[in-house]
């Protein structure tokens, strides 16, 4: 478990992975990665319950981290080689001819850490549900976490899984939402109003925790106010600003989906420290 | 030709109650999820007998699957279970991702498929889901043909590790098959040798075909008739052998022309052994209200059609 400094250290490298990746494939999604990178910094370097060299699919004796929103594949993979499920050298592959990092993660070439598909949005809630009921039902008692998106949450079934797991208290659940309020044709408040998530939330039954998404202290204490409420799935809502790290992208929708040149890189690169070597 | 005796008319989908209650007692991972149609899809005996493992999704079918998808990833057996149309194209792109994609062991139990379905009418009636399932790379794809093979294909498909298809129906038909036949996934059931026109069928058309084989004896013609409960993987030899042992061929499926057992039977002869094939289906139309039998009759989907198609086939060699 890593503290608050060597977080920050980890993540500064991590939104260097994200750029690096980015740029060299020419295309992919660096706003949403750099924006959720301190939330998923923290899960995987100080929050799970998790061990690469014992990983398997089913998930069996460890925490699950599940990414609905597929397109924040850059700071999922980043993650992930960091930790080491697979040789950060790997990084450098992403979106290429031939890799197992494809531009939405995947199961097909068996990379390690990754149970399932996502890219279709909406869809990762339900599939974290189920593992989370299938961890009740085998007496596992270790959690399931998943990422959604602001944006994403305007998909239908985003709220059907939340009736559902509170329904069926899945309360071994922790969801989080990467609330930027930005989607690909501008501020969420401008295309359909899904704003109010803390109000919806707790409509439909489940426990709801605000914090700062890039703040460690605010996100550590949200997990561990997560872990003191029971009978309920829990949704943290984490504010976050969509191209943190890097001043260019701060903030705009317009790095949603969008790769930066090798000059763009440059000069993201010189605002983010190399601190564990650069893949 | 060899006799067949109905023992009784039955509905398919109480074939695959049967067969889920069989392979929950086999398998302790097998599990039950329905969206609020348990007992339209036969779920209940089994629902009784494990409650804990019965998972009521309620009126949302894309949850479903996903939950379905999770549970399985934790390895769990769930069998998804709704009206065919509701557990196919309402919800294709979640069964794409998190199921043919991936590769979760969910198995999709589609009842009260096709026009038999009957007064619900058209909105209820899919005739276009093995074209959806068999277009998903790497899904099983069972349209077993009555009670009795559906059991057994349900104790199949629950023993098979990755995504199958399963589709019944609602309406009671003739009960032919052997009850403790052991189903086998990818094999073509040879129900009767023939040398003048093969007979290819599937599901409810299945018993329709051996009626129209015997009235066709009556006039002097041998038909084979294959029953096809696997449409994917196709057993491409056992189709080609009968192609080009007869010559020519009836394709019959409650199921419209694109994407279903025609078209793939026709693929298997353009490749294989060029012959003449004529189609007895629903053609590209939607379905209606009536009762099973007015449906069969109005879509041309019975004996009789499958009889005038054969000769029709056979004139064309």
């Amino acid at each position: 478990m890593q503290d608050i400094t060597t977080l920050q250290r980890t993540a500064s490298q991590v939104r260097r992975d994200i750029v690096r990746m980015v740029s060299a494939a020419k295309s992919g999604h660096p706003g949403g990665s750099l924006g959720i990178t301190d939330v998923m910094t923290a899960l995987y370097f100080s929050e799970m319950h998790h061990d690469p060299a014992t990983w398997t699919r089913s998930g069996k004796g460890q925490d699950v981290f599940i990414i609905s929103a597929g397109h924040l594949a850059p700071v999922y993979y980043s993650v992930l080689a960091r930790s080491g499920y697979f040789p950060v050298a790997e990084l450098g592959t992403l979106r290429k001819f031939g890799t197992r990092l494809q531009g939405h993660p995947c199961v097909t070439d068996h990379l390690p850490g990754v149970f399932k598909p996502s890219g279709s949005l909406g869809q990762g809630l339900s599939t974290a549900a189920g593992i989370a009921l299938g961890k009740k039902l085998d007496g596992d008692p270790n959690r399931v976490y998943v990422l959604c998106g602001d944006g994403e949450s305007e998909e239908g079934q985003i709220w059907e899984a939340g009736m559902w797991a509170a329904h069926h208290k899945v309360d071994n659940l922790i969801a989080f939402t990467d609330w930027n309020g930005q989607q690909i044709d501008g501020p969420t408040t401008t295309v359909t109003g899904i704003e109010d998530l803390r109000e919806k939330w707790s409509a439909f039954g489940w426990d709801v925790i605000e914090a700062d998404g890039h703040d460690f202290e605010s996100i550590l204490k949200a997990f561990e106010l997560a872990h003191a409420l029971n009978g309920k799935p829990k949704m943290i809502l984490f504010r976050t600003e969509m191209g943190h790290g890097v001043d260019y992208m701060a903030g705009s929708h317009k790095w949603h989906g969008k790769a930066p040149s090798t000059e763009e890189c440059e000069r993201a690169l010189a605002q983010l420290e190399e601190t564990l070597g650069d893949y | 030709m060899k006799k067949y005796t109905d023992t009784g008319k039955k509905d398919t989908r109480s074939g695959f109650g049967a067969g889920l209650l069989e392979a929950g007692k086999r398998d302790s991972r097998v599990l039950a999820l329905t969206a609020d149609l348990k007992g339209s899809v036969k779920m209940d005996a089994f629902a009784a007998e494990f409650p804990e493992r019965f998972i009521e999704c309620g009126i949302a079918e894309a949850n479903m699957v996903g939950v379905a998808a999770g549970l399985a990833i934790t390895g769990k057996v769930p069998f998804i279970g709704s009206f065919a149309e509701f557990v196919t194209g309402r919800v294709y792109d979640q069964l794409r991702q998190e199921v043919a994609y991936g590769h979760t062991n969910v198995k999709i139990a589609s009842s009260h498929a096709g026009v038999t379905l009957g007064e619900d009418g058209a909105t209820h009636q899919t005739m276009e889901d093995i074209a959806l399932m068999r277009a998903l790379p790497g899904m099983v794809v069972l349209v077993p043909c009555d009670y009795n093979q559906t059991k057994n294909a349900t104790v199949a498909a629950a023993a098979w590790e990755g995504p199958v298809y399963l589709r019944f129906g609602r309406p009671s038909v003739a009960n032919f098959t052997p009850e403790d036949e052991p189903f086998e996934i990818g094999k073509v059931y040879n129900l009767n040798e023939g040398k003048d026109v093969s007979i290819i069928a599937c599901g409810h058309l299945v018993w329709e075909a051996l009626q129209a084989a015997e009235a066709l004896e009556a006039e002097g013609i041998s038909a084979e008739v294959l029953n096809v409960p696997t449409i994917k993987p196709l057993d491409t030899e056992a189709i080609a052998a009968s192609l080009r042992k007869t010559g020519c061929a009836v394709v019959a499926e409650e199921h419209n022309m694109a994407g279903g057992l025609g078209e793939a039977v026709a693929g298997v002869a353009a490749a294989h052994c060029p012959t003449p094939l004529e189609f007895v289906n629903g053609k590209d139309r939607f379905g209606q209200s009536g009762t099973p039998a007015e449906l069969m009759a109005a879509y041309g989907l019975n004996a009789e059609a499958i009889r005038e198609a054969a000769k029709k086939a056979i004139g064309r060699k």
